[in-house]
């Protein structure tokens, strides 16, 4: 196998094991907007790592930290919907992007690259930040995982139990910010979300608890990657897109299957 | 913990709260003792679950105090969990994580409420009578000193409701825990409880279900829509709004 599709293959399975638990979060506390937010700052991340001569990727982790930091406080306010806000961030942010890079006229990027990824431009210094990176916010998230689980379910009961409501959901944001960052290189900024939600709402029909749900999105991610990229070598189709594809063909498919967990078991 | 019947658990003392200019509780005063059924009942919109929300320390006031004794442990039992459909749980699972503990522990949590065949259902599939019960033996799990109740017959039909007043009073007997519950229906939880407080953005009446039931406030607020109440009604002597009133 050539080089360049090893490292692909790499890179695409490392990003597939960290999207799946935390799209299996994004989905319970539906934060698809959120996430979908998050990478459309990329591009600012990377006219940011051009202007302080930052790695791209340093600069695009800090630019999604930032983010979902005005994010998270601007989701206590009440003046406006928490979707409303989203949106102005999402499209401020990428639009911002878009006009700072103009501005450098030394620069010149490869737009379709960062807006639907490049999977097969992927770099042994991108393949560590892909694993260092994805390793770190795995960590996090097994750190904080039961009480955010308690979040997930009930917020208020969690508070009264004594749980650091606020802390935890501060935290885990910015580890979803951090797992975004690194997933841009692999499917770009406009299908990130795709990665996250696609496995994990396949996983949803055989997962018997949120642990197998979570690890079950994981697999079927590594499997979208594999047959995207499959797929893209055979027809020569864009590789981010033909994941995205493999992973819903996999979503319709997975309903021809029975459901390993039976949503109304016979009981009494 | 466990302490002397009667001690007090907790207290609000002239609580009021304003939310975007609305005032949404007025000088309310509320005292829960240990050992106690205390029933909070109003219309719609009345803020019964605010002032829950306040008596729960989740919603700080604008203006009082609450006092909670300290290492009191309290058991919240919301109106209804957030849960999304995609999120897969088992009772069991649920159950261990308000409590991680031995499986037997859990089982026997809910053998107690009365729910032990679903032990092992998914948390999506349980009935409304099921989910309450479930709910209540979650908060068991805890070893409340007081329990926060938010309707907690909702969605069941009159049997069942019959059923978990009477469930709620006996663990109030065995737990010697105070029990603080918002209700909506009124006929039945005035069985259940031993204190009513009528609540529509003040305390209107307070006291025993008896004196309540026949308290003009009561009448006017939850009387048969015939319009001679609106005719009767003074506002009679015994109906204050102060921290001085009796609780009993």
């Amino acid at each position: 196998m050539d080089d360049f599709l090893l490292r692909a293959m790499l890179g695409g399975f490392g990003v597939a094991l960290v999207a799946g638990p935390f799209g299996a979060f994004v989905v319970w506390r539906r934060l698809a907007y959120f996430g979908d937010t998050l990478a459309h700052s990329a591009l600012l991340g990377v006219a940011v790592g051009f202007l302080l001569h930052l790695n791209l990727t340093l600069g695009i982790v800090v630019i999604c930290q930032v983010l979902a930091l005005l994010l998270f406080f601007g989701q206590r306010q009440r003046h406006l919907a928490s979707d409303t806000l989203l949106g102005i961030l999402a499209h401020g942010a990428l639009s911002l992007g878009l006009v700072a890079l103009a501005f450098m006229e030394t620069v010149r990027i490869d737009l379709m690259a960062y807006l639907f990824g490049d999977i097969l431009a992927i770099t042994a210094a991108d393949l560590a930040w892909i694993f260092g990176g994805g390793l770190l916010a795995l960590l996090g998230l097994l750190w904080i995982w039961q009480p955010l689980l308690a979040i997930t379910i009930h917020e208020d009961l969690a508070r009264v139990e004594g749980i650091a409501v606020d802390r935890v959901n501060w935290f885990f944001l910015g580890l979803i910010a951090l797992a975004v960052a690194l997933m841009m290189k692999v499917v770009g900024m406009l299908l990130v979300t795709a990665l996250l939600i696609i496995p994990a709402a396949t996983a949803r029909r055989f997962a018997a608890g949120p642990e197998w749900m979570a690890l079950l999105a994981s697999l079927i991610g590594c499997v979208a990657v594999g047959g995207g990229l499959y797929g893209s070598y055979l027809w020569d189709t864009p590789t981010g897109p033909s994941i995205v594809v493999c992973g819903c063909l996999l979503f319709i498919f997975s309903f021809l299957l029975p459901a390993g967990f039976r949503e109304h078991p016979v009981r009494k | 913990m466990t302490g002397e019947t009667g001690e007090k658990l907790l207290e609000l003392t002239d609580v009021g709260l304003t939310l975007r200019d609305r005032e949404i509780l007025q000088r309310v005063c509320l005292q829960v003792d240990r050992g106690e059924i205390l029933t909070i009942v109003g219309p719609n919109g009345a803020g019964k679950t605010t002032l829950l929300r306040v008596a729960l320390g989740l919603q700080p006031p604008t203006s009082g105090r609450r006092y909670l004794q300290p290492d009191v442990r309290i058991g919240y039992m919301p109106q209804r969990l957030q849960l999304d459909a995609t999120f897969p749980l088992s009772v069991r699972r649920f159950l261990s994580l308000a409590a991680p503990g031995p499986a037997a522990s859990l089982a026997d949590a809910l053998e107690q409420v009365g729910a032990a065949h679903v032990f092992d259902a998914p948390l999506h599939s349980l009935s409304g009578g099921e989910m309450q019960r479930v709910l209540l033996a979650r908060t068991l799990l805890r070893q409340p000193d007081l329990l926060v109740l938010d309707e907690p017959v909702q969605g069941v039909d009159v049997h069942g409701q019959v059923e978990l007043y009477r469930l709620i009073a006996r663990i109030r007997d065995e737990r010697a825990c105070a029990i603080l519950m918002v209700s909506h229906d009124l006929h039945l939880v005035m069985a259940a409880t031993d204190r009513v407080v009528c609540l529509n953005r003040h305390i209107c009446c307070s006291g025993a279900p008896e004196t309540v039931t026949a308290d003009p406030a009561y009448l006017e607020m939850f009387g048969p829509l015939g319009v001679q109440n609106l005719a009767v009604y003074t506002h009679d002597s015994e109906h204050r709004h102060d921290c001085s009133e009796e609780h009993r």
